[in-house]
């Protein structure tokens, strides 16, 4: 039985198609990366299968039924902005959210005696995954749960998501962080409503290229290709150029009179998702 | 050095210090990332760099205000004005004829089409593009910008990383506060704060190569404290060293000397 499971499934806001006809399902004991722009649908996906916002087509599944009351009491969810009173302590949250979900309170957390509002934001987080993961969900929702916090907190808090994956719940993730891409076992990425790219980072790069420029007058390189409408960006002291070939690049590094090595290397995830959303050249 | 700080210690009174003895260059023309969590200081050290009046201790060497542009992490946009009169009222405030830079900026950053548009009814990615197109409208010499780009999409991210681009090649200072590491490897040189102090500064290949130990990659790790989840199998640090040691990357060393400075569980 898919836990989580989304099977053609749109959702319209008048005139707008927020999701479009988008299939996902996540299995017990995975952990699925949900990429995409502001926009891409991705919290949308998200609060359907919460069974929070009905599809305006399609189907959503939880556990191999509709989400009604019973189904959603197996799922953890992390919000965006957390979800936790701010005007509670720590402890405190957890006790409110046991107490909705019919569980056990939760052991006293470090720091759970400080109001969520005078904790550092990765404490907070901390704190946001205690509350939704204390009631041994199957299945977890967690929208962008990581961000603005140190490396090593972030390193405990996929801790935690993968110590719920190996215990069997399925996990469905969205970042906006790259290189935590690498976290999930496969990727989802949408683009204004559709699944756009599926597998692991490399099969979502797929055929896409950038192209990588080195020069000594790097300066100038950057600035010459800036200048000529380029999507330039800096990586160290080289630039890349995503969405345009190496023979453009080069002429336009050749009016300028820059001698530079100019190689077509694979896109980036980012580049990909740059690209992904460029009309095709 | 042209830009930046030496030995600078700030002490707000009570425990640790907000920043212990940090110092931090920025040459023109290159990118510096600050990296570090919620807490490390990054904010304290880029105010104090910006002319921000905060008592401290060290010497700080910044051009004229004028010349300083800054971006604080709420992104300095006035929210009851449009995306034009922002411009216009920056332009104004430095008595700098911005004419066709504000135009070329808006463009780069995809905010052209909403130059009549409050900045309070913008999206928060587009309000931090707003924050980096303001800060940078009267071509400083050196720029400051907080946390550009936490919550933003990558598609925006990369686009502000265009504009910090240009600042460079242009020859400007950046000083750009970051928690995401991908960004600090497009820096030129990086530091990196944890509680205060500087626990890594160089060029991201330099940090990466200099990590103490090895890094292992493992299934099951044997030294929790020692060992992060990357997809679904470990890493783990070994400070003595070890015949399979994987190469290093960047969140290896961060992660690494965030653990050398006893920040364990």
């Amino acid at each position: 039985m898919i836990p989580l499971e989304a099977a053609r499934v749109s959702r319209r806001f008048g005139d707008f198609v927020a999701v479009d006809e988008v299939d996902l399902a996540v299995e017990p004991g995975e952990v699925v990366g949900l990429l995409g722009a502001n926009g891409a649908g991705k919290t949308t996906l998200m609060r359907m299968l919460l069974g929070l916002l009905a599809p305006t087509a399609g189907l959503v599944r939880l556990f191999g039924r509709p989400p009604d009351r019973e189904a959603r009491r197996r799922i953890g969810y992390v919000p965006q902005g957390l979800g936790l009173y701010r005007d509670l302590t720590g402890d405190e949250n957890l006790a409110f959210v046991a107490g909705a979900f019919g569980v056990p309170a939760a052991v006293p957390v470090e720091d759970g005696g400080v109001l969520i509002g005078r904790l550092p934001l990765g404490t907070q987080r901390r704190i946001a995954f205690e509350a939704a993961l204390q009631h041994r969900p199957d299945a977890l929702i967690l929208d962008e749960p990581t961000s603005g916090v140190s490396p090593l907190a972030r390193a405990r808090l996929w801790e935690q998501i993968r110590e719920a994956a190996a215990g069997g719940a399925a996990v469905l993730v969205s970042t906006h962080a790259m290189d935590e891409a690498r976290q999930a076992d496969r990727l989802v990425l949408m683009h204004l409503g559709r699944v756009v790219g599926r597998g692991s980072e490399r099969d979502i790069v797929g055929a896409r290229t950038a192209v990588e420029v080195r020069t000594a007058e790097w300066h100038d390189a950057f600035t010459a290709l800036d200048a000529a409408g380029l999507p330039a960006t800096l990586a160290g002291r080289r630039v890349r150029v995503a969405g345009a070939g190496p023979d453009r690049v080069e002429s336009v590094l050749a009016s300028a009179g820059i001698a530079a090595q100019v190689t077509r290397v694979p896109a980036t995830l980012e580049e990909a998702m740059v690209l992904a959303g460029a009309p095709p050249s | 050095m042209t830009w930046g700080v030496e030995d600078l210690t700030v002490d707000f009174g009570g425990g640790t210090p907000a920043l212990d003895g940090v110092t931090l260059e920025a040459r023109p023309g290159e990118v510096t990332a600050v990296v570090g969590g919620d807490g490390a200081g990054k904010t304290t050290l880029l105010r104090v760099l910006a002319g921000v009046p905060i008592p401290s201790r060290g010497r700080v060497h910044r051009p004229d205000a004028r010349k300083i542009g800054f971006m604080p992490a709420t992104s300095g946009a006035l929210r009851d004005l449009t995306v034009a009169e922002n411009l216009e009222f920056i332009a104004d405030a430095h008595r700098f004829d911005a004419g066709e830079r504000a135009g070329l900026l808006l463009e780069r950053a995809g905010l052209a089409p909403f130059r009549r548009r409050l900045a309070r009814d913008l999206s928060g990615g587009m309000r931090q593009k707003l924050g980096v197109v303001l800060a940078m409208l009267t071509a400083p010499d050196l720029l400051i910008l907080d946390e550009p780009t936490t919550g933003v999409d990558p598609v925006s991210r990369s686009e502000v990383w265009r504009l910090i681009g240009s600042a460079a090649a242009g020859g400007t200072a950046v000083v750009v506060a970051t928690a995401y590491l991908d960004e600090a490897e497009r820096a030129t040189t990086l530091l990196m704060l944890h509680g205060g102090r500087a626990l890594l500064a160089g060029t991201p290949a330099d940090v990466t190569a200099a990590m103490p130990g090895a890094v292992v990659d493992r299934a099951v790790p044997t030294d929790r404290d020692r060992a992060w989840p990357r997809g679904a199998r470990w890493r783990q640090w070994l400070p003595g060293g070890s015949p399979d040691a994987e190469p290093p990357d960047l969140e290896d060393a961060v992660i690494v000397a965030m653990l050398g400075a006893g920040a364990g569980r």
